[in-house]
């Protein structure tokens, strides 16, 4: 009978809430009991004599209890004992099904594995681009897409302040079926420190520079001067050229692309902010949310957006 | 007359203040309640500005309703009746008057603090500490003047409208207190002393209680004083309300967890909740069968008589939402509700239909007498506040079914392939309808609001201010 009992309480706190909720249940129902009788008689409309007291001019019958209401009375009184005879309630008594909340949704969970783990293995086994062409399957992608991804990435896909755009071109760590995959699996965690150190000068030398860079308008002697401390401080990660580093997620900072940009911010600000305070960001893996079968088929449908129109 | 001199009186200023007050603050929580509503169909009318949005507004609202409108009827009809059954003055129109001012000062501070951002962000108990303590002050003052006044009684008997108005003035005492317990930080920041589950237990064997004992308990005391006066008809049994008062204030103490099926919460207090909500039912509705016999042989007095169709019109509001309640406590009830609107409207077919109803009914008994006049201003503008209220009541509670229901059945949908058929936004855009219709609801309670308002003051305008006597002769 070990499986009756699950060890949460201590026996006396176990003991404790078998009392006072047998206790209380017991209180309720003698409670009604003891007054289902009247020893008086109605009168000529069909009420009991009344209690003899007045308050404020306020008299009381003394009515018996309707008997339907107490019959309902007594049919919760039984339904909570036949519930907590099969239920888990009283105290560390599991009760006779042996149900628990963890036990349900293990079992739903359970369930639906078995009945959608064939749908998804069968995409499983299909090469990301060619996944990517089938309708079909798009179409199921497109619906895990928007229940997961969409509220950073938005429902069109074109991201957002701090998400990137899955939509255009440029891909912080690469677009390919691999790079699509391993972001998804093992998620993403982009790193740009601050650089208050360098003071504010170098911060704005540097921020003209790296709208030089993008071919935007800037202070040309500023962006010269900022070249310098570019190529010591900057190019290791973002390259000399400034074409960025998708091994490391250094994005690119010639194509005019701004992750960073908040809305009404001008690109400089952005830039300086950035070059400030640094930047965190986070995409998280998705195969422990989603499972591996999903990953495939949301990294196809990502793969399916440079296809369509 | 000398002889009026030498005669004890009644205190009615106390409660001609707080009954004003009920009216005041009915129209400020209910108009924040429709900019609540107005703001979920066009939120651009949080101003784009942190004191008006709508988290902030929200706690106001429900503190404002709850606390302010309904608390105020609360202290006035308890202040009125106790006296009345008890033929005796209160117990000291001191301390009193300290509980009215003391009241009203806690509210203030709700309506300066709660905006500003200040919040516990415990859901019916978002003040912060050193407005709690001077609450928890306010309301020690309160259980002594009403206790006192009952110690003191010319009666042998305690009328049934005082065990409630006594259960809920201790309960919410000790849950207040129990509730908010916290460390201080700073002058307006403290830190909960319970953590994570028992937190979130505490939190709502609070938030239950005080739907159990200030909304219902408090509420069902104004009914049996109030109901009887105005259909002028004996309590149909007082067996009965032996039986529901006592089951009432036991059971109650156990629904809290209801409102944590599916959490943290342990199994086993899960269920307790649940059967416990259950087990209540029955002694729910022993208010509102005593209530609506009471009006046997006095049914003809509803089509003349206005105030009494609040009251009778509270009790079915009343009789509904207790149902709902326990139904919704069910475990797969609550699968499908928890979360959803439908929680709003259960709510709400309790706050306007039940405790709103019955406090204006009361209150259009209560005005006239303290203020020395036989009957309102108007009685034909009771009627339109009436209806109002009770369309206004219909519209909000059917808008928020639909939605619930539609809300609860979109978010477990699944296609074939177990995908969610719905995004999480779909359903919001789905719920767009409903939230017009329940504002559309918000307003008319709101006129109807300002209706009452107008008729109060001309009313009181009109008043005849004389110390209420108490009878010389007493009856026993």
């Amino acid at each position: 009978m070990n499986y009756l009992w699950n060890d949460s309480l201590s026996s006396f706190w176990s003991a404790w809430v078998i009392v006072i909720t047998l206790g209380s249940i017991g209180f309720a129902f003698w409670l009604l009991y003891a007054n289902r009788r009247t020893d008086k008689t109605p009168d000529a409309e069909g009420n009991v004599e009344t209690t003899g007291h007045a308050a404020d001019g306020i008299e009381e019958y003394d009515n018996p209890l309707p008997r339907w209401w107490f019959q309902l009375y007594v049919a919760t009184v039984v339904f909570a004992l036949g519930y907590l005879v099969l239920y888990p309630g009283l105290g560390n008594f599991a009760g006779v099904l042996g149900w628990t909340q963890e036990g349900q949704w293990e079992e739903e969970v359970a369930e639906a594995e078995e009945r959608f783990t064939p749908i998804f293995a069968q995409y499983e086994e299909i090469p990301v681009p060619d996944l990517a062409e089938d309708q079909e399957a798009m179409r199921v992608a497109e619906r895990i897409y928007l229940n997961n991804c969409a509220v950073c990435h938005g429902s069109n896909a074109r991201g957002g302040y701090g998400f990137p755009d899955l939509t255009d071109e440029d891909w912080l760590y690469g677009g390919e079926p691999e790079a699509l995959l391993a972001t998804l699996h093992q998620g993403r965690n982009g790193l740009m420190p601050s650089w208050q150190q360098l003071g504010e000068n170098n911060i704005e030398n540097l921020t003209q520079h790296v709208l030089a860079l993008s071919d935007l308008e800037h202070e040309a002697e500023r962006a010269e001067q900022g070249a310098a401390v570019y190529a010591s401080v900057c190019a290791a990660c973002h390259m000399p050229d400034g074409t960025g580093n998708q091994a490391l997620g250094a994005p690119n900072l010639t194509n005019d692309t701004w992750l960073y940009q908040a809305p009404g911010q001008s690109v400089a600000d952005s830039v300086r902010q950035t070059l400030r305070n640094g930047r965190n960001g986070h995409m998280p893996a998705q195969a422990a949310y989603i499972g591996e079968e999903r990953v495939h088929l949301v990294a196809a449908y990502v793969y399916s957006l440079r296809l369509q129109d | 007359m000398s002889t009026a001199l030498e005669h004890p009186t009644y205190n009615y200023k106390v409660v001609r203040q707080f009954a004003i007050m009920t009216v005041v603050w009915g129209i400020v929580g209910m108009l924040l309640g429709v900019l609540l509503a107005a703001q979920l169909v066009w939120p651009e009318l949080n101003l784009g500005l942190p004191w008006t949005s709508f988290g902030r507004l929200r706690p106001l609202h429900t503190n404002a309703v709850i606390f302010a409108f309904g608390g105020s009827a609360l202290f006035a009809t308890s202040y009125y009746v106790v006296q009345r059954t008890c033929q005796t003055r209160l117990f000291s129109d001191k301390l009193s008057a300290f509980t009215f001012w003391g009241y009203q000062a806690v509210i203030l501070s709700a309506v300066i603090s709660l905006p500003l951002g200040y919040t516990t962000t415990k859901e019916y108990a978002e003040l912060e500490w050193p407005i709690n303590i001077l609450l928890a002050v306010v309301w020690i003052s309160y259980a002594i003047v009403f206790l006192m006044t009952i110690k003191q009684r010319k009666t042998s008997h305690i009328y049934v409208a005082n065990w409630f108005y006594a259960a809920f003035i201790l309960t919410i005492g000790v849950l207040h207190i129990v509730n908010n317990a916290a460390i201080p930080v700073t002058a307006m920041y403290s830190t909960s002393i319970y953590a994570g589950t028992i937190d979130a237990m505490v939190q709502w064997w609070y938030g239950h209680n005080a739907v159990g004992f200030f909304l219902t308990a408090g509420f069902l005391g104004m009914m049996y004083y109030f109901v009887p006066k105005q259909a002028e008809r004996p309590i149909y049994s007082y067996r009965l309300s032996i039986v529901h008062f006592w089951a009432l204030i036991m059971v109650y103490m156990w629904a809290g967890p209801h409102h944590l099926h599916y959490t943290a919460l342990p199994n086993w207090a899960q269920s307790l909740g649940m059967i416990m909500s259950i087990i209540l039912l029955a002694p729910s509705w022993g208010g509102m069968i005593n209530g609506m016999m009471t009006l046997s042989g006095a049914w003809h007095k509803l089509r003349t008589d206005p105030t009494l169709r609040f009251l009778v019109v509270a009790l079915s509001f009343y009789g509904m939402s207790t149902f709902e309640g326990p139904m919704m406590a069910v475990k797969t009830v609550n699968a499908l509700s928890h979360y959803t609107d439908w929680t709003i409207g259960h709510v709400h077919a309790g706050a306007l239909g039940w405790v709103a109803m019955i406090t204006i009914g009361s209150m259009y008994h209560l005005i006239p007498r303290l203020f020395g006049r036989t009957e309102m201003h108007s009685v034909s503008l009771i009627a339109v506040h009436f209806w109002l209220a009770t369309i206004g009541t219909v519209l909000y509670i059917a808008a928020m079914w639909v939605n619930g229901i539609l809300q609860g059945l979109m978010w477990r949908a699944i296609n074939a392939d177990g995908t969610l058929m719905y995004t999480f936004v779909e359903s919001v855009e789905a719920s767009g309808p409903g939230y017009i219709v329940r504002l559309i609801g918000g307003l008319c309670w709101v006129v109807g609001m300002l209706i009452m308002a107008y008729n109060v003051t001309m009313t009181v305008k009109r008043s005849d201010v004389a110390e209420a006597r108490q009878p010389l002769a007493q009856t026993a």
